[in-house]
C-alpha cells in the first residue's frame, strides 16, 4: 500500500479530483495549507509600498491506494495539476504499514 | 399673496438647507467607515470612537463659541432665536432682496448647515494620525480646532472679516461713507476646498509631524513598508457615503433653491460634483495600474475623494467636461502625493493629507479657470493664509498637548493595538485567536 501526498495549486483541485475518480480512486483527503518553495513567497504592492507574502496558499491531497495503483495515481495527479508555471507543487509517495477500516475492523488492502 | 410666496420660498430654502446639512452630517459615517477600513483590525474600535467623539465635540464647541467667532451668531447661539418679530423680519428681508435675490432662511438652519462642515474638517485629522495617537490627546486637539482654529479662518473667508485687521481675503472693506479702506483679494472658495479640506489637512500634517510614523512603516535605507488596511469593503462603503454626502456639501452651498436660476445652479453643482468624482476615480486607477502593475482599489477610493475635493472650490461654473477634468487632475495628484509623502516619511494611513491638502490646493487654484471673478493671486493669498494659520496654530497646539500629556501611545500599546490600550475592547473579538 502507498500513501500519495500531493501539494497542488488550489484552483487545480477540481481537475485532480475528477482525474482520480476517472481511474477508480475511492477516496481522498484534502486540506488547505500554506507554504513556500524555491521562490520564497512573493511580494505585493499596497498603495505603492511593497509587502512580502511569505507563505502561499496551497492544497494538500492525501490518497492511500494499493501498490500497483500508485504509478497510475501519481501520473493522473501530475497531468491534472500541471500548468507548466512556477508553483505547481510536488507529489510525495511513501509506504503504508497498515490500514484499518474503523467501522468493520477490516485491515490491509481490503480496508482501502 | 406676495407674502405667502415669500413664506413658501423661506420654507423651501430652509428645508433645502436642513436636508443638505443632514447629508453632510452623514459624511461623518463615511469618514468613520473609510478610516475603519484602512487601519488594521487591532485599531478599529479606537478610530470609530475618535470619529463619533470628534463629531460630538465639533457640534458642541461650534455651538459654544465657534459660530460666534465665525459668523457672530452669539455665544451659545443666543443670536439665532429671532424673537417675536421673526416672521415680520423674514418677510421684510425677503421683500428687500426680491424673489430672485439672496436667500432668506432660518438662522437655526444656517447654524446646522455650518456645524456639520466643522465636523468634516476635524474628521480629516483622525485618519492621518490613526493607529498611534492617544485618544484623549486627539479629543483635546478637537476642542481647540473646532472651537477656535477653524472658526477663525472661517471668519476671514465665509464670515467676511479681515485677517487680524491686516488685510481682507474676500470683498473690499468699505467704511460708512462708502470709501474703500481695505482692498480685498477676491478669494473665492465655494464650498470649502481650502476652508474645510485644506484646513483639516494642515492640522493633520502638523499632528503627524509631531507624532511620527507608525512603528514598522519605514525601514532603514529609505525602505517603505506597506501596512494594508483590514477591511476594504468598509473603506469602499465609506467612500460611497462620502460621495453621497458631498451632494449636500456642494449642493447645499448654493444656499438657495427657491427660484429657477438657483434651482438650475443646484442641479449643475450636483452634476459637476458627481462628474469630478468619476474623473478622479478613473485617473487615479489608471495611474496606479500604470505605476504598480495592479489596480489598487485604495487609490481608486482616494481618487474619488480627490475629485470631490478638487471641484468643491468651484462646482457651479465649470462645464461637466471641465469638472471631470478638474477631478481627474485631482486623481493624478493624489496618487503622486501619496507616493511622495511616503518618500518624505510622512506617515498618513488613509491618505488624508494628500486627498484634502494637496488636492484642496489644486481645487483653490483651479477656480480662476472657470470663474472670471477670481484671480490666481487672490486664490494664492487665501491658500497661504488658511494653510499658514491652520498649520502654525495646530503645530503649537499639538506641541502644547505633547508637553502636557503626550500625544503617542507606548510602543507596546501600539503593538497590541490601541483598541485594547485606549478602549479596552476589540472590534472583532471572536475572530482573533490569542
Amino acid at each position: 500500500m502507498k500513501l500519495i501526498t500531493a501539494i497542488i495549486k488550489p484552483f487545480k483541485l477540481d481537475d485532480v479530483r475528477e482525474a482520480l475518480s476517472d481511474i477508480g480512486v475511492q477516496g481522498i483527503t484534502v486540506s488547505e495549507v500554506k507554504g513556500f518553495g524555491r521562490q520564497k513567497g512573493h511580494t505585493e504592492l499596497y498603495r505603492g509600498a511593497e509587502y512580502v507574502v511569505d507563505f502561499l496558499p496551497k492544497v494538500k491531497l492525501e490518497v492511500a491506494v494499493a501498490a500497483d495503483m500508485a504509478d497510475k495515481v501519481l501520473e493522473a495527479i501530475r497531468a491534472a495539476a500541471n500548468t507548466g508555471k512556477i508553483g505547481d507543487g510536488k507529489i510525495f509517495v511513501s509506504a503504508i504499514e497498515q490500514t484499518v477500516r474503523i467501522r468493520t475492523g477490516e485491515s490491509g488492502v481490503e480496508a482501502l | 399673496m406676495e407674502n405667502q410666496i415669500f413664506q413658501l420660498q423661506y420654507a423651501i430654502d430652509t428645508f433645502y438647507f436642513l436636508v443638505m446639512g443632514a447629508f453632510v452630517m452623514w459624511m461623518a459615517a463615511g469618514f468613520a467607515m473609510l478610516e475603519a477600513g484602512l487601519v488594521r483590525s487591532k485599531n478599529t474600535t479606537e478610530i470609530l470612537t475618535k470619529n463619533i467623539v470628534l463629531y460630538a465635540v465639533a457640534c458642541t464647541m461650534y455651538l459654544i463659541c465657534g459660530y460666534q467667532i465665525m459668523y457672530s451668531g452669539g455665544y451659545f447661539l443666543d443670536g439665532i432665536a429671532g424673537g417675536d418679530t421673526l416672521v415680520a423680519d423674514a418677510l421684510a428681508a425677503s421683500t428687500e432682496n426680491g424673489f430672485d435675490g439672496d436667500s432668506v432662511y432660518s438662522s437655526a438652519s444656517d447654524f446646522f448647515f455650518q456645524v456639520v462642515f466643522v465636523a468634516t474638517a476635524m474628521s480629516i485629522v483622525s485618519g492621518a494620525v490613526a493607529e498611534r495617537m492617544k485618544l484623549w490627546s486627539f479629543i483635546l486637539f478637537a476642542v481647540v480646532m473646532t472651537g477656535i482654529i477653524y472658526p477663525m479662518e472661517g471668519a476671514w473667508t465665509w464670515g467676511g472679516e479681515s485677517v487680524f485687521g491686516l488685510f481682507s481675503l474676500g470683498d473690499d472693506v468699505v467704511d460708512e461713507a462708502g470709501n474703500i479702506i481695505m482692498t480685498g483679494f477676491g478669494f473665492s472658495d465655494f464650498a470649502g476646498s481650502g476652508i474645510v479640506h485644506l484646513a483639516g489637512a494642515c492640522a493633520a500634517l502638523a499632528g503627524v509631524l509631531v507624532l511620527g510614523a507608525r512603528k514598522g512603516k519605514y525601514g532603514p535605507n529609505g525602505q517603505v513598508n506597506a501596512i494594508p488596511g483590514a477591511n476594504l469593503p468598509l473603506a469602499t462603503l465609506g467612500t460611497f457615503i462620502l460621495w453621497m454626502g458631498w451632494f449636500g456639501f456642494n449642493g447645499g452651498s448654493v444656499l438657495k433653491l427657491g427660484d429657477i436660476a438657483n434651482a438650475n445652479s443646484v442641479a449643475m453643482v450636483f452634476v459637476n460634483t458627481n462628474a469630478a468624482a468619476a474623473g478622479g476615480v478613473i485617473a487615479a486607477l489608471v495611474l496606479a495600474r500604470t505605476l504598480f502593475g495592479k489596480a489598487d482599489l485604495t487609490m481608486a477610493l482616494n481618487g474619488a475623494l480627490a475629485g470631490l475635493v478638487a471641484i468643491t472650490a468651484e462646482p457651479s461654473t465649470p462645464t461637466p467636461l471641465v469638472a471631470t477634468l478638474i477631478g481627474a487632475v485631482g486623481g493624478i495628484l493624489v496618487v503622486l502625493s501619496i507616493i511622495g509623502l511616503d518618500k518624505l516619511r510622512i506617515d498618513d494611513p488613509v491618505g488624508a493629507i494628500s486627498v484634502h491638502g494637496v488636492v484642496g490646493m489644486w481645487g483653490l487654484l483651479a477656480v480662476p479657470l472657470t470663474n472670471e471673478g477670481t484671480s490666481l493671486g487672490g486664490q494664492l493669498a487665501g491658500l497661504l493664509t488658511i494653510g499658514g494659520w491652520v498649520f502654525g496654530a495646530s503645530l503649537l497646539v499639538w506641541l502644547a498637548i505633547k508637553f502636557i500629556m503626550g500625544v503617542r501611545v507606548s510602543e507596546e500599546e501600539e503593538y497590541e493595538g490601541v483598541d485594547l490600550a485606549e478602549c479596552g475592547m476589540e472590534a472583532y473579538p471572536e475572530f482573533t485567536g490569542k
